[in-house]
């Protein structure tokens, strides 16, 4: 049997102009997240995405649709053949109870019934009450309206019924790229691919920047960062993760300058070279996972000593969020495993004892005249590689 | 690449390797099969047992086969202690983490533990272990070669003292962990006085996933794992035939190797290198040592102490110079820092220490090259040094 996934998107109703580019982009992204899944096809119908499917993929599809953002919920659905009468939508809403019952044992149901065809002769309301009391009276299952354990949606629309029971979550947003193109800076932390992730969510196809500083950090760390890169990748939230070598860039940074300024100096820079990255690769605005007040360096001051380097927008989807709150959402999106591995991010030497909290734009701008800034940037970026990780 | 990281794990001999596939090939049935495939393969497997006794001067009936090293110090401390009446077990603050997280789950569980510390050459002191030591005492742990330093620790002197003061049947279980020794050093578990003895083969040129546990006939041990029988009911599993065969032949080469000369080879190499390597950086880094001095020590494994310097980018830059070592502390960092064992012989946070550890295939020609990598690298880190 064929099952067809119904499939819900938010926000897109809102974007009445820019509706059909919203559509066509989440069509395409859930046709890029079913790709391998045999025989899949997709159509974008009356508001609605329908993905058909051979029973058996499924459980496949139902996984990787929860992963695409601008999908609100999806159902498993049968499909009733055309003109349908209440007998046969009520034996299909039996089997489709029963399925659900052999999953997972609700302790009770109530049955969602609309009528988008005004041809078929049932109101919507007596669709419910004789489909309800007929599932149970099949299956014994109790009815509760208020809360039900499982909704069974009965859909007869003009050209074609559906009968399913539950609904799979997904994640909102906006499908990837309808937003634009971004640069994230990503690190091994914990909050750098959180924040990608939600920058994704926002409809924003990511590329990210990895700045790696050999032999002071080891080839593991790079790997964990191309590791996290993969798992973003999972949701479509990132396609590629550019290497630059930072080495003797931070060594003479740290050098050049008042030891508290290092970590504001390297930022700065870390800024120059992803916006020289972001002009090769056409993104319009930088990522980072910074937040408020975590570490010393991340105060409101330094933060705006940091953005005065960067040319682009910068945004930062965490910068109000808890610890507790990242982390909730880095085991959600599969990233926070991997971050926790033990690899360092920054070597203890490049790492000043006492770092400014109030750092200013200005002193650290001193401090860079000391140093050819074009000449770093154009030798980081001639340095880098590109891995692609989608 | 010049490859010296041998204590981690070495290359595995050719024959060894040919050993292994000849089984693998020759000898899928269960050796617990009544056919007489199933009879061939466990004669192959005694014909290995055999093979492994002969290099510890040992009975077959003594050995146990393990999946490695680590199973095999499990076995040997949960193992004595599960089967003991006692509830204390005393260990060195120099263990690896097979018989140290042994011991702390023994504690999680009831027992308590003493954690014996070393002095700073290196190697405990027989008579602070054996100090510790109490009538209720379940097991004493030790190990042969300290992993990190290659220091040798007095086990048969612990085992002396240990029967002196509880003669046997009050004597608790001495487990010792040789999986440092077993390859360059003579290893005679009986002369030892140990009750268990655990033993890995791909520290002599062996392959991965086969160890031993040598067992005094007597000592008492509660399987970890259960189930077919197998190994006397000690360990449960159907053997891994193809890697013990492959074990059993790498314990023959060793033996041959040892006879031949191997050990004073190997070691006279190591004693070249750290005098080559020490002069080659003594310019960059002022105080360049080796980490212990005094104690004896197993023939391959050089460490290296260097103030000031961190040791995981140094390893780093050493490997991008076409050298392979380990580093017994990692970058000066929040969350790592000196090893437990680094720290126990008073091993400050702002040393950063290598082991560069050789086998009998290493060559003069490895060693040379080591040591001009090490130069170039240790003034690369140096020079990394901030300024202030």
């Amino acid at each position: 049997m064929d099952r067809v996934l119904l499939c819900r998107y938010g926000e897109l109703f809102l974007k009445s102009g820019n509706r059909r580019h919203f559509e066509r982009a989440l069509v395409e992204n859930i046709r890029a997240a079913l790709a391998g899944v045999p025989g899949v096809r997709v159509e974008s119908t009356h508001g609605r995405v329908l993905v058909r499917v051979a029973e058996a993929e499924a459980d496949d599809a139902v996984g990787r649709l929860g992963r695409v953002f601008g999908l609100v919920s999806f159902s498993v659905a049968r499909q009733v053949p055309a003109a349908p009468d209440l007998e046969a939508l009520g034996e299909a809403a039996v089997a489709e109870a029963r399925t659900a019952i052999a999953r997972h044992r609700p302790a009770s149901f109530k049955i969602d019934a609309r009528r988008a065809d005004k041809r078929f002769p049932v109101p919507s309301i007596e669709m419910a009450r004789r489909i309800g009391a007929r599932v149970q009276a099949d299956t014994g299952l109790a009815v509760d309206v208020h809360d039900p354990a499982v909704t069974v949606g009965v859909e007869v629309g003009p050209s074609a019924a559906f009968v399913y029971a539950g609904t799979h979550g997904a994640p909102g947003g906006l499908p990837v790229g309808a937003s634009g193109t971004a640069l994230l800076l990503l690190s091994g932390g914990i909050d750098s691919p959180v924040a990608g992730w939600l920058a994704a969510k926002r409809g924003l196809a990511l590329d990210a920047v990895y700045f790696h500083s050999p032999p002071y950090i080891g080839e593991k760390s790079r790997d964990k960062v191309l590791a996290l890169g993969r798992q973003l990748a999972r949701w479509q939230a990132l396609r590629s993760v550019t290497v630059v070598p930072f080495t003797d860039t931070q060594k003479r940074l740290r050098d050049a300058g008042p030891a508290e300024l290092a970590v504001v100096l390297y930022r700065r820079m870390m800024m120059r070279i992803a916006d020289a990255v972001a002009d090769g690769l056409g993104a319009t605005a930088l990522v980072t996972g910074e937040n408020l007040g975590q570490v010393a360096s991340q105060t409101i001051e330094n933060l705006g000593a940091i953005e005065a380097a960067a040319r682009r927008v910068v945004l930062r989807p965490l910068v109000t969020y808890d610890k507790v709150e990242t982390t909730a959402l880095a085991r959600r999106i599969g990233t926070y495993e991997t971050s926790i591995l033990p690899f360092e991010d920054c070597c203890a030497l490049f790492v000043p004892p006492h770092p400014a909290t109030r750092a200013r734009a200005e002193d650290a701008a001193r401090v860079e005249e000391k140093l050819d800034l074009a000449a770093e940037i154009a030798a980081a970026v001639a340095g880098s590689e590109k891995v692609a990780v989608a | 690449m010049i490859y010296l990281d041998n204590a981690a794990s070495t290359p595995t001999a050719p024959e060894a390797l040919a050993a292994l596939a000849d089984a693998a090939r020759a000898h899928f049935a269960n050796p617990a099969s009544a056919h007489t495939a199933g009879a061939a393969a466990a004669r192959a497997l005694e014909a290995a047992r055999a093979e492994v006794a002969a290099g510890l001067d040992a009975e077959p009936a003594e050995i146990v086969f393990t999946s490695g090293g680590t199973e095999a110090d499990a076995l040997g401390v949960l193992g004595a202690a599960r089967a003991a009446r006692g509830r204390h077990v005393v260990v060195t603050a120099l263990e690896h983490p097979a018989v140290m997280r042994s011991a702390e789950a023994l504690a999680a569980d009831g027992f308590t533990l003493d954690v014996v510390p070393p002095g700073s050459d290196g190697v405990v002191a027989a008579e602070a272990v054996v100090a510790a030591v109490r009538p209720e005492t379940a097991v004493v742990a030790v190990m042969l070669v300290q992993n990190e330093l290659g220091t040798v620790q007095p086990v048969a002197d612990i085992a002396r003292r240990l029967e002196e003061r509880f003669p046997r049947p009050r004597r608790p279980h001495l487990h010792v962990d040789a999986v440092q020794a077993f390859g360059l050093l003579r290893v005679r578990p009986r002369a030892l006085g140990a009750d268990s003895v655990a033993l890995s083969a791909h520290k002599l040129h062996g392959p991965r996933g086969a160890g031993a546990l040598w067992l005094r006939p007597g000592a008492r041990l509660r399987p970890l794992a259960v189930g077919g029988g197998q190994e006397r009911g000690l360990r449960g599993g159907t053997e891994n035939l193809p890697s013990l065969v492959g074990f059993a032949r790498a314990v023959t080469l060793a033996r041959a190797a040892l006879a031949a000369g191997a050990a004073e080879a190997v070691a006279a190499r190591r004693d070249r290198l750290e005098a080559a390597a020490l002069a080659a950086v003594a310019a960059v880094v002022p105080g360049a040592r080796l980490t212990v001095a005094g104690a004896p020590r197993a023939p391959h494994i050089a460490s290296l102490a260097f103030p000031g310097l961190p040791a995981e980018p140094l390893l780093h830059a050493l490997e991008a110079r076409g050298v392979q070592a380990s580093a017994g502390s990692a970058c000066a960092s929040k969350t790592a820092g000196p090893s437990p064992a680094l720290k126990a012989i008073g091993l400050d946070d702002r040393t950063g220490v290598l082991r560069l550890s050789l086998s009998r295939e290493t060559t003069d020609a490895d060693v040379e090259g080591a040591v001009a990598a090490l130069a170039a690298a240790a003034a690369e880190i140096a020079g990394g040094l901030p300024r202030r």
